[in-house]
């Protein structure tokens, strides 16, 4: 693979020479290859520390606020018992559920994203939030469901949602914007079931179920850590893997074919683990708005590297997640107000933003 | 045109008002009381304030508020999209509603707002100020379906963003909203439509006044501009029908998606792409679905009722997803 420095045209401006510069190629001597985008590299650890540091912060935030170091103390192991208690079992798994679901939302997000090839192709506006929301309201309303019967309600809905719109979308071949219109229109159908339910609801299940329309990260525990933990680490290995034949898709199908990638079943499979994955999600917080949206786009603009940037994405959303919840608890007290608030009003301003920029730019 | 086909389209319009005259008498005979016809004709002319009158009564104010916010809804549709060139431009669809659900909640909440003469100011401010950015967004410079229906939903998904965070630090405000925002006919009183009667009526005559020149701009700009129609002059007017129709709907119903995507693609399919017949049809049809929707609603689940927005969004969709998978993806 010729390195992209070469392909510089001679006079570019000194910026774009020192961009392409950061792409290494490394070579084993059996004559294999991989490129090595240095900047998405930095973006990752960065994003990474970040979300940590936001992680620390936010174990200590709360009623009985902890000092950073003592929180690093206790997550080692050197805290006294009643630090423990407040730290292990209180606050680390909400903060773990956090950082999972951001994960998982902004891999499923990016994923979405490509396979659609809409920057605006994310699980909130293709219905599939809706999809599991109206899950979740049959339990909470109908049934006067606990906890986990509204996580499983909300993960059958997701999924049956997420087929729905695949099968309905399907007509020799998932066309992107085929997918991004038919979601569309399940959405407002799903929206229609949410708001009979919400009038058929009591003021108390109503007002519960509000919350968990907006997602909320509160009172979680480490029984919704295990499942999400245990699905990450078998999706997110599998949707790397093919993150090779996702590029190749980015300059369309017929020069993926030509290329030698399997289009439809790469993007079943894809489009499978960003429902499981968004789904997941969705049961363990509810349907947090705009993580999915706004982390690949941001990631993207940090890596300024064109291609899905799964990894960066990942990243982005589990520090965005993370750092909204302590936002909002910082700001607004313990509890008082539900992340899905803070993710919201920033997305929806960042949104904005986009369009206009997106616009701009003719991209959109 | 050959004349037969005229004949033709005029009876068809004539049969569809002849349909909307029955729905109308169906939307005030049938409902949750069950009254018999005898009850019926004597509140509608011999009224003597009896309970069945009384019960007539109501019918008859929710009956009227259904034609007109139908007619608007309709024609608000069938004018977007001729205007946009886009079979799937919906004011549902592209966020005008739900800038009226918005500034409605912020009305309410912050503004103590209980009358509706207000609401309706406030619901147009938000209708024209979505309408404006939607078309801004996606729409001034080369509008296609994909970008025009993307920055109506990613603005209508900022909005209920909104609404939500309003609705959970005030309870009052959700248990009023709940309702409100899957869009009924219930609040009809006499006085709701005499405060959007004007409104709906100055947009419906705006809305079919526009059918000639909409009818050029539908051949495409520099065709238009040859033909002698004045662009932006249109094109402003449009817009502002379609705000003034919806935002009016909107104030009195609250929001009901759909009946303006449904009616004008059904109707286009009979009358052809000349809008001097569709309007007038979209503008009779419309009716007929809000209000056959809320005869539906009412049926089904007696005692209680079904909200007429909810009924129209789940007909809809699957009639949207249908015209979606209909349509060739290279005009997509």
């Amino acid at each position: 693979m010729k390195s992209e420095a070469g392909t510089t045209a001679p006079g570019a401006v000194p910026g774009a020479v020192k961009s392409a510069r950061a792409n290494r190629a490394v070579r084993t001597p059996g004559g294999l290859s991989v490129r090595l985008d240095v900047r998405a590299l930095t973006v990752v650890l960065l994003l990474l520390l970040a979300g940590l540091a936001a992680s620390v912060l936010l174990i200590g935030t709360g009623d009985f606020p902890i000092g950073a170091g003592d929180v690093l103390r206790t997550l080692f192991g050197g805290g006294d018992a009643g630090q423990e208690f407040i730290v292990n079992e209180l606050r680390l798994p909400r903060v773990l559920v956090g950082l999972l679901v951001g994960a998982s939302l902004g891999l499923g997000g990016a994923l979405f994203q490509a396979l659609s090839r809409n920057p605006l192709g994310s699980p909130d506006i293709l219905g599939l939030g809706q999809g599991a929301t109206a899950g979740a309201l049959v339990m909470i309303v109908l049934f006067s469901g606990s906890a986990g019967e509204v996580t499983v309600g909300a993960l059958v809905g997701g999924l049956a949602t997420g087929l729905a719109i695949y099968l309905l979308a399907w007509k020799r071949g998932v066309h992107g914007y085929r997918l991004v219109l038919v979601g569309i229109g399940m959405s407002a159908i799903m929206t229609a079931v949410n708001g009979y339910l919400m009038t058929k609801a009591d003021l108390v299940d109503a007002a519960r179920a509000l919350v968990w329309m907006t997602g909320s990260l509160s009172g979680r525990d480490w029984a919704q850590v295990w499942p999400l933990l245990a699905l990450c680490a078998v999706l997110v290995p599998l949707v790397l893997a093919n993150a090779r034949g996702l590029r190749m898709m980015e300059m369309g199908d017929d020069v993926s074919y030509a290329l030698g990638v399997r289009v439809e079943r790469v993007r079943l499979l894809l489009m499978l683990a960003a429902v499981l994955l968004t789904a997941a999600a969705t049961a363990a917080a509810g349907p947090v708005s705009f993580v999915a949206l706004t982390a690949p786009q941001l990631a993207r603009r940090l890596t300024r590297s064109p291609g899905p940037n799964l990894l960066p994405s990942l990243c982005m959303g589990a520090a965005l997640l993370v750092a909204a919840d302590w936002i909002s608890q910082r700001v607004f007290g313990a509890d008082q107000l539900p992340v899905g608030v803070v993710t919201g009003v920033l997305g929806g301003v960042y949104l904005l933003w986009l369009l206009v920029t997106e616009r701009k730019a003719g991209r959109i | 045109m050959p004349p037969t086909r005229r004949a033709i389209r005029a009876v068809g319009l004539l049969v569809s008002v002849l349909i909307l005259v029955v729905v109308v008498l169906a939307s005030i005979a049938i409902g949750a009381k069950q009254l018999s016809l005898g009850e019926v004709w004597h509140g509608l002319f011999e009224s003597s304030g009896t309970y069945g009158d009384v019960v007539v009564d109501d019918r008859i104010s929710r009956t009227l508020l259904g034609l007109l916010a139908g007619a608007g809804l309709g024609l608000a549709g069938a004018v977007l999209q001729a205007l946009t060139r886009n079979p799937l431009a919906d004011p549902g669809l592209l966020g005008i509603n739900a800038g009226a659900s918005a500034a409605v909640v912020t009305a309410i909440t912050f503004f103590g707002v209980t009358s509706l003469n207000v609401y309706v100011w406030f619901a147009f401010l938000g209708a024209a100020a979505v309408g404006a950015l939607v078309w801004f967004l996606g729409g001034s410079r080369g509008a296609t379906p994909v970008r025009l229906a993307l920055a109506g939903t990613a603005i209508t998904a900022a909005l209920y963003g909104y609404l939500q965070a309003v609705m959970i630090t005030d309870d009052s405000a959700l248990n009023k909203m709940r309702f409100w925002t899957v869009g009924s006919l219930t609040s009809a009183t006499d006085s709701t439509i005499k405060q959007v009667l004007p409104f709906l009526v100055a947009g419906m005559v705006l809305a079919l006044a526009l059918a000639r020149p909409l009818n050029a701009m539908e051949m495409g700009d520099d065709t238009a501009k040859a033909l002698g129609a004045n662009l932006n002059r249109t094109r402003v007017l449009s817009m502002l029908a379609a705000t003034v129709l919806c935002g009016a709907a909107t104030a009195a119903c609250g929001p009901i998606v759909f009946v303006g995507l449904m009616v004008p693609h059904a109707v286009r399919s009979f009358t052809g792409p000349d809008l001097r017949w569709i309007l007038p049809y979209a503008a009779v049809l419309s009716p007929v679905l809000l209000l056959g929707a809320d005869v539906v609603g009412r049926i089904v689940a007696r005692p209680a009722e079904l909200q007429v927005g909810i009924v129209t969004a789940i007909l809809g969709g699957p009639v949207f997803i249908f015209l979606v998978r209909r349509r060739r993806t290279a005009q997509l």
